[in-house]
């Protein structure tokens, strides 16, 4: 007989967690609205502030409605598939990462795979819908050009993500109990990205345009679909090199990972 | 073909640790857990690693298999070094931390086994094979279909050991596998790992605070004190070594005076006016039969029991020993 593929553990492990997640319907319905709820407020939110003012960081809210569709899409997708890294100090503390390391794969992927969370697709459900009207609104048409920039901002948004939940993960080994300080880099790094980066001054156009790229992820683009010229620093041409973005930050995660897990003390006796 | 399974040479690992100091101030300083140890375990052999608490059994363990990086010296884990290796050795090793679970608490035991199947990469006739072998002789079958959350603690340890064995590794690390557990569930565990090894001549590695683990187990024991290899070689040796001896406890029908010149024992004590009276002897020398035959041809014999040296008190023999 064959042997089974690489991909099957895996495959064997994210069934069994969806099949856990599944097995309580009830639960599930309420972590699912609760999600829901959840991503309408920050939409909300939005809403509230477009109310009072028209234009802010030179994007309308039919502009603003698209920034916010793409990040967050983005965002909500690496939630998806790689927030439960959080979890990280809770399995360093009880000493149960060890298990991993017993495991004939790398750790990083198992932990990647070891959980996903389904009820966050509610999260990207409401996120695609907005990005959509706003397209609408904005009046962008769906050629070839306005297509690619879509699927790459989205594609490589949630490569960066990733990343971002990767780093956040790796200073865990570093700094047990500092959950807010890790949230700061993703959570924060999520909003700053729905955020116009016009209004940003200087250090944070530079901090978030280059070291923690997440302008990529929905300024950018949102600018580019817009023909919009955007500010100083962050013309809107980069938007095709948020590949190239994502590639940094990946870098970044990686090597900060391996720097963690060498750091790795292990938990307990 | 006498490749070690286990060779490790100097190896140490230090922890740096944050304390407050007498005036007050924090003070870093580094703490060896393991301090230059070396040792090498053959194929086939069943080595007990024993030693108090922090005495830096789990952190060689932990190095054996690639989870902690050592601060110096070498290690190699069936020919490889953990570090680069990991996860080739990992296929060639099972490792039950007796503590922490590595099964997954909210899903049916049968599917714990699967998943592991899967990461292991084993085919499907081979993983069934081995799983129904090893729910057999662990005697699991009714336990299958419980989420492991829902195990009690000697259902689970078996099921942590049918899991660490189910890629039929050549080394099998046991970290304080009886730990907790009653009379019954240690014999049973004992049995199956007695038979396994028999007949897969699986490597053993197992650390313990049960004397009775090493003797049923273990043909050579390694003692390690605060970091350090106290003692390398067989129990009866280790008992020699130390002098711990077994005691015979033996309350008589009638207060006698102390029970001297028995012959292999040394008489340790006596209560209630000679009613109950102690007696080491060594097991090498003699044993528990003949010095309780001696004993009843002097004074009629109401009750016994026999106290065995635990593992406590033999390192902190042969720490004194040391000097």
């Amino acid at each position: 007989m064959a042997e089974p593929s690489a991909w099957s553990p895996y495959a064997a492990v994210l069934a069994s967690r969806m099949r856990a997640q599944l097995s309580y319907p009830t639960g599930f319905a309420l972590d699912v609205m609760g999600s829901l709820l959840i991503a309408v407020t920050e939409f909300g939110e939005v809403w509230v502030i477009f109310h009072n003012v028209h234009v802010l960081g030179g994007l309308t809210f039919d502009a603003v409605l698209v920034l916010f569709g793409l990040s967050n899409l983005g965002f909500g997708t690496a939630d998806l598939l790689f927030g439960h890294l959080d979890t990280l100090p809770v399995f360093i503390r009880a000493g149960t990462l060890d298990a991993f390391y017993l495991r004939p794969l790398p750790v990083l992927t198992q932990l990647m795979t070891s959980e996903l969370d389904l009820r966050r697709i509610a999260r990207m459900v409401v996120f695609a819908i907005t990005l959509v009207v706003g397209l609408r609104l904005s009046h962008v048409s769906w050629n070839l050009h306005n297509f690619a920039l879509v699927t790459i901002s989205v594609v490589f948004g949630t490569v960066i993500f990733c990343a971002l939940f990767v780093c956040a993960a790796s200073l865990q080994f570093f700094l047990i109990n500092a959950p807010e300080l890790t949230n700061s880099f993703t959570y924060g790094g999520s909003y700053a990205s729905s955020q116009p980066a016009a209004i940003f001054p200087t250090p944070l156009k530079l901090l978030f345009g280059f070291l923690v790229p997440v302008v990529f992820t929905g300024y950018l683009p949102t600018l580019a679909l817009l023909h919009l010229p955007g500010p100083e620093l962050l013309p809107a041409w980069l938007a095709w090199l948020t590949p190239v973005a994502a590639l940094w930050v990946w870098l970044v995660a990686l090597v900060l990972w391996r720097w963690g897990t060498r750091h790795y003390q292990g938990g307990g006796g | 073909m006498n490749e070690a399974v286990i060779d490790i040479e100097d190896l140490t690992r230090t922890f740096s640790v944050k304390r407050r100091g007498a005036d007050g101030r924090r003070r870093r300083s580094t703490l060896a857990a393991v301090d230059a140890v070396t040792f090498r375990v053959l194929p086939g052999e069943s080595v007990g690693y024993i030693g108090a608490n922090g005495a830096g059994k789990s952190t060689t363990i932990k190095m054996l298999c690639g989870i902690l990086v050592p601060t110096s010296g070498r290690v190699r884990t069936c020919g490889l070094d953990p570090l680069k290796n990991r996860r080739d050795l990992a296929r060639r090793i099972g490792v039950v931390f007796g503590q922490r679970s590595q099964l997954w608490w909210d899903l049916p035991l049968r599917e714990s086994f699967s998943i592991l199947a899967a990461i292991h990469r084993l085919d499907a006739a081979t993983a069934g094979r081995r799983t129904a072998q090893l729910v057999d002789q662990l005697e699991m079958r009714p336990t299958l279909d419980v989420p492991v959350r829902q195990l009690s603690l000697g259902q689970r340890m078996r099921a942590e050991i049918a899991a660490a064995l189910l890629h039929s590794p050549e080394l099998l690390i046991l970290d304080e596998p009886t730990i907790g557990l009653d009379v019954v569930s240690k014999a049973r565990l004992r049995e199956f790992l007695i038979s396994e090894r028999a007949s897969r001549g699986t490597t053993l590695l197992l650390t313990t605070h049960d004397m009775g683990d090493i003797e049923r187990l273990c043909e050579r024991v390694l003692v390690v004190d605060h970091g350090r290899l106290a003692y390398d070689g067989t129990l009866p040796g280790l008992a020699t070594t130390v002098g711990a001896q077994r005691v015979l406890v033996v309350d008589l029908m009638q207060p006698r005076p102390d029970l001297l010149g028995i012959p292999g024992t040394t008489h340790l004590g006596a209560e209630a006016d000679g009613l109950r009276q102690r007696l080491g002897f060594d097991a090498a020398a003699t044993t528990a039969a003949d010095v309780l035959a001696a004993v009843a041809s002097h004074a009629e014999i109401r009750d016994l029991s026999i106290e065995e040296p635990d593992i406590e008190d033999v390192v902190r023999r042969i720490y004194q020993s040391m000097g």
